[in-house]
């Protein structure tokens, strides 16, 4: 299942600075998992890392548990797609050229990589007709970014690396390429790297969610997952309690987060539950005992009762205040 | 005017043998200065540790004024058309050098990143990126030194290497204004047409995307 894995990297540049303090994580196969951060915090240098733009100082990146270092770095990168910010379309290749870049240096059949242009423009919904003979200035920022996609994928890697693919696109040409990637990747089912420093992309898209500090990982973990528990307050505070509150499903919500509609006293019977558990986890339990109260505890101390009835308050509450 | 038109057919064989001496002698000189040139930069533009001594060397030989590097070289090198060669190829470097250099490293970073991180080598990104985007840069040094050379190619005459400094010279000694303009207006000409020539090349060879 796994397939990039990175065991122990530092990165220590020339002038002192560590980007990456001893980082150990995996990368699920087959998902799209955002490394996000306050610029400066090691995201670029760590998905660089990847198809070795940037090499360890010490420790070792896998990919399929090859080690990469062992690999060609070109032939490494010729296997990895790879999405910059400032697009970095070639200017004086026209769109089809450009698409065919990685397909032509691996020495792909020309009938092959033309079908492959034909078919990867068609799928970001630019017209081959209209746009494969046209030169990168030609087209809008929206545009040129959606053939810097078609580009990477050109010729169909395993593993793409997008660094801040949207940042520099005005919002409605970002929010239809957030859209149209989320489609993309239901379809291909590829392993994208993605670094963002915008938290609402990466809830948007992610699978998974790394959120880093200062060269190390403060919280890998699903967009769900990270809105209902945050490691550290600098977790909290990077999400951002409105989207913490905003985006979070009912479902998700922790009991402790309802203490003020819980009962003090009991009148039937009750069954201990831990304060952390979640709203679906308690409905899971009442199912089976729809008359009981649930004692909710934290840390041994009883924080109070609740019931169906408390629940179904809760998610009256909660539709209100949600914006 | 009368004149001028008299002189110019008596002496037709001086001036068109002169004239083509002085082709030759911008010609071959333009060609060996591209051959140093352009790779130097290229060399340069890739090691940048050494592209400041390497610019300022050349910027020093341009400095010397031209009649004296004549001089120069001519106990070094003797007299004739090798002498001549050497003294205009040492000032066509500088244009070609420093526009092939900057036209080089004036290539977007971004675009460059791109191409390494899609796994070309540093000799595809060199011929496939940089030097088609360096190219209208290199093209104007290139045309930069091509007036340059052709102007001062009418100095070769003090080394006996001929030219239309010949003709000019002759003219001079003799009072002989007609004769002089006999010289001089073929050299005025010959720079402007190189010049047209490489303008006509350069906007073939800039490439059509930049265009828009």
């Amino acid at each position: 299942m796994i397939i990039i894995s990175f065991k122990k990297v530092t990165k220590r540049f020339a002038d002192g600075t560590e980007a990456l303090k001893d980082i150990t994580i995996t990368i699920p196969r087959n998902e799209l998992t955002v490394i996000i951060g306050p610029s400066g915090c090691g995201k670029t240098t760590l998905m660089k890392m990847i198809n070795r733009l940037e090499t360890p100082t010490s420790g070792e990146v896998y990919i399929d548990e090859h080690p990469i270092l062992s690999k060609d770095p070109v032939d490494l990168r010729r296997s990895i797609g790879y999405v910059i910010q400032k697009i970095g379309l070639l200017p004086h290749l026209t769109i089809e050229e450009n698409i065919a870049l990685v397909p032509n240096l691996v020495g792909w059949k020309k009938s092959e990589t033309s079908d492959r242009v034909n078919e990867l423009l068609e799928m970001v919904e630019l017209d081959p007709e209209i746009y494969k003979n046209r030169y990168p200035l030609e087209l809008s920022g929206g545009q040129q970014q959606r053939v810097g996609v078609c580009r990477a994928l050109a010729s169909n890697p395993e593993i793409i690396l997008m660094d801040e693919p949207f940042s520099a696109l005005d919002p409605i040409s970002r929010e239809q390429l957030q859209i149209e990637l989320h489609h993309l990747q239901k379809k291909i089912k590829k392993t994208i790297v993605f670094v963002t420093h915008d938290m609402d992309e990466a809830l948007d898209i992610a699978d998974n969610i790394i959120i880093m500090r200062d060269g190390q990982i403060e919280q890998m973990a699903t967009p769900s997952e990270i809105l209902s528990y945050q490691v550290n307050d600098f977790v909290r505070e990077f999400i951002g309690m409105k989207r913490i509150n905003g985006k979070k499903v009912f479902g998700d919500r922790r009991l402790k987060e309802l203490k003020s509609l819980f009962d003090t006293t009991v009148d039937r019977e009750v069954e201990p539950v831990q304060s952390s558990i979640s709203v679906k986890q308690a409905v899971h339990i009442l199912k089976n005992k729809p008359q009981i109260l649930l004692e909710v505890k934290e840390k041994g101390e009883v924080l109070g009762y609740l019931g169906y009835d408390h629940l179904l308050q809760a998610a009256v509450n909660w539709s209100g205040t949600d914006e | 005017m009368n004149k001028f038109i008299t002189t110019i057919a008596d002496r037709s064989d001086l001036i068109i043998e002169a004239l083509f001496q002085h082709i030759y002698l911008s010609f071959v000189s333009l060609l060996i200065g591209v051959l140093i040139a352009l790779p130097l930069g290229m060399f340069i533009a890739r090691y940048r540790k050494y592209a400041e001594s390497i610019i300022g060397i050349t910027a020093v030989f341009q400095t010397i004024p031209s009649l004296a590097l004549f001089g120069f070289l001519v106990p070094l090198i003797g007299i004739g058309s090798k002498t001549a060669l050497i003294a205009l190829i040492i000032y066509a470097l500088l244009p070609i050098l420093r526009n092939t250099y900057t036209g080089l490293t004036s290539v977007d970073g971004s675009i460059i990143e791109a191409g390494k991180g899609m796994g070309m080598t540093e000799n595809q990104i060199l011929v496939k990126i940089e030097l088609p985007l360096a190219l209208p840069f290199i093209m104007a040094g290139i045309r930069t030194a091509t007036v340059l050379t052709v102007g001062i190619a009418t100095l070769a005459t003090f080394v006996g290497a001929g030219g239309l400094g010949d003709v000019i010279y002759r003219g001079l000694q003799t009072y002989n204004n007609s004769l002089v303009l006999a010289g001089a207006l073929p050299v005025a000409i010959l720079a402007i047409l190189f010049d047209v020539i490489l303008k006509i090349v350069e906007k073939r060879v800039t490439p059509k995307g930049l265009k828009v």
